[in-house]
Order: C-alpha cells, then sequence, then structure tokens
C-alpha cells in the first residue's frame, strides 16, 4: 500500500538557527537513505514556508487566485514523503523514524489510489 | 436446539468464528456478515438436530455463505476475497489456526492507531459478542456513539491497512499494552460498573475468558499472566462481596469460606509461575498483592506495603498512592496514612474522600469524618458503593470511634 507521509510544523516558531538547520538535515537524510535502501521511497521533500501557497479556484468557469495556504493555522505542512509498504504497522515504523529525525509530528495516511 | 441454548453457542462461539473468517476473507465486515447469516441458518437447520460441533458448522456455513454473496457481487474486493477463501481448502478440525485467530483478531481490534473506546468496544463485540446496547450501557455512552465508533474503527482498518497479525518480538512489548488495558478495563467495569447494580457478571467472565484466551497463546509474557492471576484473584472474591440484601461488604469483613477455592489456587499458581520469572510489571504485583489478600486468614499488611511500594515505581500515579496509602495505615497507622492522603489530588474520585473518611474515623476526628463521607458519597456513581458509603456515616453519627477500611 502506498502512504503518505505529511510533515506537520509549527510556522510561529520558524526560523531555525543555521546550525539547527543542519543538523536537522544530517538526521532526515539518514533516514532518508534507510528509506531508499529498504525500497519504501517512492518520493519526499520539504516544502517553503505556506506563505509561498497560491490557492486556485475555479467556479461557474472563473479562475480566482488568493495568496497563501488553504487555511492560516499555525500548523502546516511542512513536508511530506509518500512509501509503499505492506501495511500500517510498517508505514508507523517509518514514521517513528521520520518524526524522531525531524523532531515534529508526523501524519500517517493511505493513499485511496494511485495515478 | 432451544433458542436460549443457540444464544449461549452465539456467545461462546461469535469470537472465534469471525476472527477465522476474517482470516479467510481478509475483512471484519465480511466475517461479521456471514458469520450472521450462517447464525440465521442455524436457527431453522439446528430445530431438528443440532451439529456435533456447532462452532465448526457456523465456519464452514459462513464461509459457503461468503462465496455464495461474494459471487454475486463483483467487485474489485470481492473478487480478491473470493480467491483468498478458494485458496484455503474446508478446514473440518477448527482447533489450531481458530486460538491464532482470535489472538490476531485482538491485536487487530486493539491497535494503537484506533482509539481507547474504539478498541474496547470492537473488542466487546467482535471477539466477546456481545450486541452494541449492552456495550453502549456498560460504558455509559449512547449507543448511536458505539455503533460509529465500531464502523469507523472497521473502516479504518480496512482503508489504512492495520494488518492482522500478531505483532513480532520487536513491537510485542508497546502492543501487548492496549491489549492488557482493554481487558482489564472489561473487567473493572464488570466488577463494579458505573452506575446501578455493583457487578456485571457477563463482562467480568468475558475478560477472564479473554485474558486465559492470551495467556494460554502467548505463556512466555509474564505480564500477560500477571493480569490474568489478578482477574481470577479479584473473581474468585465476588461471591462474598455482596451481602444478603445486595450490600456491599469489605474485604476485612467477607466470609472467606465463599470465595471460590479453585480460582485461588489457580491465580496463586500464576503469581508463582511470575514470581520464578523475575520480570515483575503493574499486573502482576497488583496480582501479588491480591494473592497476599487471598492467602491465609488474614492480611500480611507489611507483604502489601512492600509491592505497593514496588508497584508505585512501576506505575506512579496517585490511585495506586491512595491504595497504598490503605496499607500504610494497616502498618504505620492511620496518622501516617492520613498524611500521605492529604498530599493526594484526584478530582472526581469518590474513593479518595472515602479513605480519608475511613481514617479520620480511626484518628477520632468523627465530625471530619462525617463531612468526607458526605463528599465521597456526592461523587458515587454506583448505587451499592453509595449505599455503603451512607452506611458508613450513618454507623459513625450513632458510634463515634473506629470503621474498617473500605477497600473491596
Amino acid at each position: 500500500m502506498h502512504y503518505l507521509m505529511g510533515v506537520r510544523i509549527d510556522e510561529s516558531v520558524l526560523p531555525y538557527s543555521d546550525e539547527e538547520m543542519e543538523e536537522s538535515y544530517a538526521r532526515v537524510g539518514a533516514v532518508n537513505d534507510e528509506m531508499k535502501a529498504a525500497g519504501v521511497w517512492v518520493f519526499g521533500g520539504g516544502l517553503r514556508p505556506s506563505d509561498s501557497a497560491t490557492v486556485v479556484r475555479v467556479e461557474n468557469g472563473r479562475t480566482a487566485m488568493t495568496d497563501g495556504p488553504f487555511a492560516e493555522t499555525k500548523e502546516q505542512l511542512g513536508g511530506f514523503y509518500v512509501i509503499e509498504v505492506d501495511d500500517l504497522d510498517a508505514a508507523l515504523a517509518w514514521a517513528e523514524k521520520c518524526a524522531e529525525a525531524c523532531r515534529v509530528p508526523i501524519e500517517v495516511r493511505p493513499f485511496d489510489g494511485i495515478a | 436446539m432451544h433458542v436460549a441454548d443457540l444464544t449461549d453457542v452465539y456467545r461462546a462461539e461469535y469470537g472465534r468464528c469471525v476472527a477465522t473468517l476474517t482470516r479467510l476473507l481478509g475483512d471484519i465486515g465480511l466475517a461479521e456478515e456471514a458469520v450472521q447469516d450462517a447464525f440465521a441458518t442455524a436457527v431453522r437447520a439446528w430445530e431438528e438436530e443440532p451439529p456435533r460441533n456447532p462452532g465448526a458448522w457456523i465456519v464452514t456455513t459462513a464461509r459457503h455463505r461468503a462465496l455464495d454473496r461474494l459471487r454475486r457481487e463483483s467487485t474489485r474486493e470481492s473478487r480478491h476475497a473470493q480467491a483468498l477463501l478458494l485458496q484455503t481448502p474446508d478446514e473440518p478440525e477448527e482447533v489450531g489456526p481458530v486460538r491464532d485467530d482470535q489472538l490476531r483478531l485482538i491485536f487487530t481490534c486493539c491497535h494503537p492507531a484506533l482509539s481507547p473506546l474504539a478498541q474496547t468496544a470492537l473488542t466487546l463485540r467482535l471477539l466477546g459478542g456481545l450486541e452494541v446496547p449492552e456495550i453502549a450501557r456498560a460504558y455509559l455512552v449512547p449507543e448511536a456513539t458505539i455503533s460509529q465508533r465500531i464502523v469507523r474503527a472497521k473502516k479504518k482498518i480496512r482503508d489504512a491497512g492495520i494488518p492482522y497479525r500478531v505483532p513480532g518480538a520487536a513491537e510485542l512489548p508497546d502492543r501487548l499494552d492496549p491489549v492488557l488495558t482493554v481487558l482489564y478495563l472489561v473487567f473493572n467495569e464488570g466488577y463494579t460498573s458505573t452506575t446501578g447494580e455493583l457487578v456485571r457478571t457477563d463482562l467480568c467472565r468475558e475478560a477472564v475468558r479473554l485474558a486465559r484466551a492470551l495467556a494460554d497463546l502467548m505463556p512466555d509474557e509474564p505480564e500477560v499472566l500477571g493480569l490474568l492471576a489478578l482477574l481470577l484473584l479479584t473473581e474468585a472474591r465476588r461471591p462474598a462481596r455482596v451481602g444478603p440484601s445486595g450490600e456491599l461488604v469489605v474485604l476485612a469483613e467477607q466470609d472467606r469460606s465463599r470465595w471460590d477455592p479453585e480460582l485461588i489456587a489457580e491465580g496463586h499458581a500464576l503469581v508463582r509461575r511470575c514470581l520464578r520469572r523475575g520480570r515483575p510489571g503493574p499486573y502482576q504485583l497488583q496480582a501479588a498483592i491480591n494473592a497476599v489478600h487471598t492467602d491465609g486468614p488474614a492480611t500480611d499488611w507489611t507483604q502489601v506495603l512492600a509491592l505497593y511500594d514496588q508497584l508505585l515505581e512501576h506505575v506512579p500515579t496517585p490511585i495506586v498512592a491512595l491504595n497504598r496509602a490503605v496499607a500504610v495505615a494497616e502498618v504505620h497507622g492511620p496518622a501516617a496514612a492520613l498524611a500521605a492522603v492529604d498530599a493526594l489530588e484526584i478530582p472526581g474520585y469518590h474513593l479518595l474522600p472515602a479513605t480519608r473518611a475511613d481514617l479520620l474515623a480511626r484518628l477520632g476526628r468523627p465530625a471530619d469524618a462525617v463531612a468526607a463521607y458526605t463528599e465521597a458519597i456526592a461523587l458515587a456513581t454506583n448505587d451499592t458503593e453509595r449505599a455503603f458509603l451512607e452506611t458508613r456515616r450513618a454507623r459513625l453519627a450513632d458510634t463515634p470511634g473506629e470503621t474498617p477500611a473500605p477497600t473491596g
């Protein structure tokens, strides 16, 4: 099964110092390598802060764009992984490693289908 | 076969059959439908002559019913389930795998990705065969909430890919915890139900049955044995815990000849087995405390206190500290115990003021004791317990002085 692992970050505590960022990159990079070696890695990456987001809506044939994310909440999606594993237990085990490396909560959600 | 007998078969076999069908079909919802279909068929088919092995009959019939149903539907899931069913031949002897199926299902029902209420409700429904209204009554929750939780949990198990398997050795410690918690909660709810009558024997019996099955399947896990011992030693005292007019009888005043000697012997043997392993845990320690209470004509409180000291290290909660204080009163006197109790805060818990009341009475402070009993009575939700506290308070008003410890 495919699972999305969403990294939830509290943007109000950003930015981290350069040193903190580098340590974090090293930890996350190690887990990423482990996922690739285990053959579960599909895709993943970190996102720019949510103020870089744009929401696009098409209503009655007219396109409207708004600046910013869907919802202006403190907790935003900071990045995500897509992994392919046998079951939820396997996905949760990887999420545990990622949460430890990122030091933030990870939301694990199954895909309904993959195009 | 009478309807009453069929109800007994249903209660005894439902969980086992659903567990087996879940393995065969790979889906809890389909498994439940098939088992219910089979029981509906049994009502008519068993009128003349019931089968020798009702469980095996239900499993075979449910399997055929599921296959019929799946052939009529032709979704991707149903083709997958059909393939699974056809791969596995008829299993007339449902002895070996059945028990493993139940164990697998317990771990699925108590998966940490499900909410605690959903874990309990699902375990009682699927493994205990209890109906939604029974579960709702036991947990003081509207029926709609329970059925919604069960439906949502089953959907999550399917959609999120929660597996049907016993976790491996590495994950087991974390995964066993919620299973033991659920069985403990089910038993406790039965032993002192949240409202109305004191004991719900059906819940107690179900918890003991499931704990026995778990201990059977995992004889090397000391906490599993500890939980079973704890439940057995508590269950053994049940007949003596309620007096002739339905009133609560405290441990010190119980007629020990009414305790169940077989359950006590079994519980003691389990505690000894745990001691030999030398890997104590919260359930084993609570079982050991109950073993001391049920050993010989009177409780050895020094030993109880030593065990509570150990338990408090494992589970540093105010409730454990409160129970420990009761032992402190017996070993070091009520003044030392009162000091320990006064340091605790457990909002809404009636046994805190009830324990204080008892200690105050023993210290010769009847007015303070009456006030504490009044506070406890206001918080108690179980009728029998409330009546017990009212009796204690009234007795105090008559003869100010000594009252025994309010432990059941």
